[in-house]
């Protein structure tokens, strides 16, 4: 069985897919057979942009009316796929609306996830997955075994984007079925944590701090810094799960994915959890007071030495510079 | 609503701190012992709190592991839940995310169901990341996951949801399955009385057979590990000792990148 059609669970920022969502159209169209993209809310400002990246097709369930997408979602794809159009691969980004539909789907179809990828591979009959452990340390392929439809979910630029040059992409209406009790959860309101300043998985310069910055006040000199960069604040997962900064500041394998041109990090140690998110940087600067710390075993520039001293210093060498 | 029952789930595995290894099946190594996962800790502490403030009901726990390990499930049960229920099996070695969540529902049937499901996000060890939602499906329930606040107003759960940009608000009807963020309460330590209570306190041990889940373990996975191998190591650079000055070695590295 080679594959022939591959789905990719496409979603949207304004009126734009994601990166992530092109990144995976991309990567999908390489593999042979075709691509068809499934959206959870309306299509039709992205379809242009999913046909381009190279879907054929784009499946739309329309407006979820609040509706989290994880079961609204997989029941509108288990319908379509009950209708007779199966795919042999269905390829999820590794974030939250993503994870929550591939768990339903795979209980719905019955089939087991990958979830954690950075790489797949189509090699005859197989269907071979590739996700980093232990810190990036090892690499571990998963071959699916018995029928499909395959569930794999990718981390955050395991891709890279390109155009295919396609037109726009036929939009198929997949409505959502009654869910019963498991349509259940609804949002009533949205919260964004406005950040000023690059996004942090798209600026150039990333800075992190983390507990060795000592108390919470200290952040500061990260967003100092960060600031006359002008590059992105981050965080390691101890000082978000101290509640010194929101979550959305996080770095890491629960966090955000960054590959910046430069990461500092101030007082982070290096933990595996934090270092699969940082690890493709191109450069990377460390200060930490620890000279054992993992950290070091990654930096192209490492600093022995206190954050609290260091930190101030550059901060006002830069801000010298202009 | 004036009792609550909340079944937390809850994974024992190696310490963290400890370097991870792959044994010869290509499943993580287990022998040592293990632990709560801090993880489920958040998932332990909300369920205590939800129960004390709906002023009555009980916590209880579910947990699976191949080996009939229960020391981490100690350590939940010394914060206060007051029974478990570990599914413990050979066969279970090699389950995959799916396979547990229905081994975990079934648990959760065991101990005839509950007003609250919760669960951490994911396992520190190997984060899935999707046994909460699976799970909640198996049960026929709804699911909010990546929950950083939790409250519960007359059998409606209101939380507030962890998005890429910030968060939501969501209302779920109980019954329910939540997944919890780590830091969304500060676990409390168990006290040396709920140590020594938790000795005595009942965990029954059942197989996935006695449950009605099969298959299980690497014949019901539906994946295989075919290859291991080393990544390409990122190679260490200059390590300096700061002497006051080292500022001005950053300096010097941003200017040559070109980057101020």
């Amino acid at each position: 069985m080679a594959i022939s059609s591959i789905w990719v669970f496409a979603q949207a920022s304004g009126d734009a897919p994601t990166t992530g969502t092109l990144e995976l159209l991309t990567k999908a169209r390489s593999l042979g057979g075709t691509v068809t993209a499934f959206v959870g809310g309306d299509a039709s400002a992205i379809a242009g942009a999913l046909g381009e990246y190279g879907a054929s097709k784009v499946y739309a369930t329309g407006d979820l009316g609040g509706a989290l997408p994880g079961a609204a979602v997989a029941s509108a794809m288990q319908a379509v796929i009950a209708g007779g159009d199966r795919p042999d691969l269905v390829l999820f980004p590794q974030n939250y609306e993503g994870r929550d539909v591939m768990a339903r789907l795979s209980v719905k179809l019955d089939r087991t996830v990958v979830t954690n990828n950075v790489d797949i591979a189509v090699e005859g009959d197989a269907v071979k997955v590739t996700t980093p452990i232990f810190g990036g340390n090892t690499l571990v392929t998963t071959t699916f075994t018995g029928e499909g439809p395959f569930l794999a979910a990718f981390r955050p630029k395991s891709f890279a984007a390109e155009s295919a040059g396609g037109g726009a992409a036929e939009v198929v209406a997949a409505p959502v079925p009654d869910l019963g009790a498991t349509g259940g959860a609804v949002v009533t309101a949205v919260h964004v944590e406005e950040t000023s300043g690059p996004k942090l998985d798209e600026a150039e310069i990333v800075v992190s701090g983390g507990r060795g910055l000592g108390e919470a006040d200290k952040y500061s000199m990260i967003e100092s810094l960060a600031k006359v960069l002008k590059g992105a604040p981050g965080a390691s997962r101890a000082i978000v799960d101290a509640g010194w900064v929101p979550y959305s500041y996080q770095v890491g394998q629960t966090g955000k994915v960054v590959k910046p041109k430069v990461y500092i990090a101030a007082g982070i140690s290096g933990a595996t959890q934090h270092m699969v998110g940082m690890k493709g940087s191109k450069n990377i600067i460390a200060i930490n007071k620890d000279k054992e710390a993992p950290i070091f075993g990654v930096a192209d520039l490492g600093i022995v030495g206190d954050v609290h001293k260091v930190l101030p210093k550059l901060i006002e060498a830069l801000q010298a510079r202009g | 609503m004036a009792a609550m029952n909340v079944i937390v789930c809850v994974k024992q595995i190696p310490d963290p701190a400890a370097p991870g290894a792959l044994g010869a099946d290509h499943t993580l190594v287990r022998d040592g012992k293990l632990i709560l996962d801090e993880s489920d800790s958040y998932g332990v502490e909300m369920a205590l709190q939800l129960v004390d403030k709906a002023g009555g009901g009980e916590v209880s726990i579910v947990s699976m592991a191949p080996n009939g390990e229960v020391s981490g499930m100690r350590t939940a049960l010394a914060m206060g839940a007051v029974k478990g229920v570990l599914v413990s099996d050979p066969a279970l070695a090699g389950s995959d995310a799916l396979t547990t969540a229905k081994v975990l529902g079934a648990a959760v049937q065991r101990l005839g169901g509950a007003d609250l499901v919760l669960a951490g996000t994911e396992s520190s060890d190997g984060y899935t990341g999707t046994v909460p939602e699976q799970l909640a499906e198996v049960l026929g329930l709804p699911s909010v996951t990546f929950a950083k606040s939790v409250t519960v107003d007359g059998g409606t759960l209101k939380v507030e949801r962890q998005t890429e940009a910030g968060y939501d608000e969501v209302t779920c009807p109980l019954p329910a399955v939540v997944s919890v963020t780590a830091g969304v309460v500060e676990p409390r330590y168990p006290s040396f009385k709920g140590i020594m209570a938790a000795k005595s306190k009942p965990i029954e041990e059942v197989t996935a057979g006695d449950l009605g889940v099969t298959p299980v373990g690497w014949a019901g996975a539906g994946q295989q590990i075919t290859e291991v191998a080393q990544a390409a190591e990122r190679q260490a650079g200059e390590i300096i000792e700061d002497d006051g000055e080292a500022f001005g070695k950053i300096v010097e590295f941003l200017d040559n990148l070109k980057v101020i």
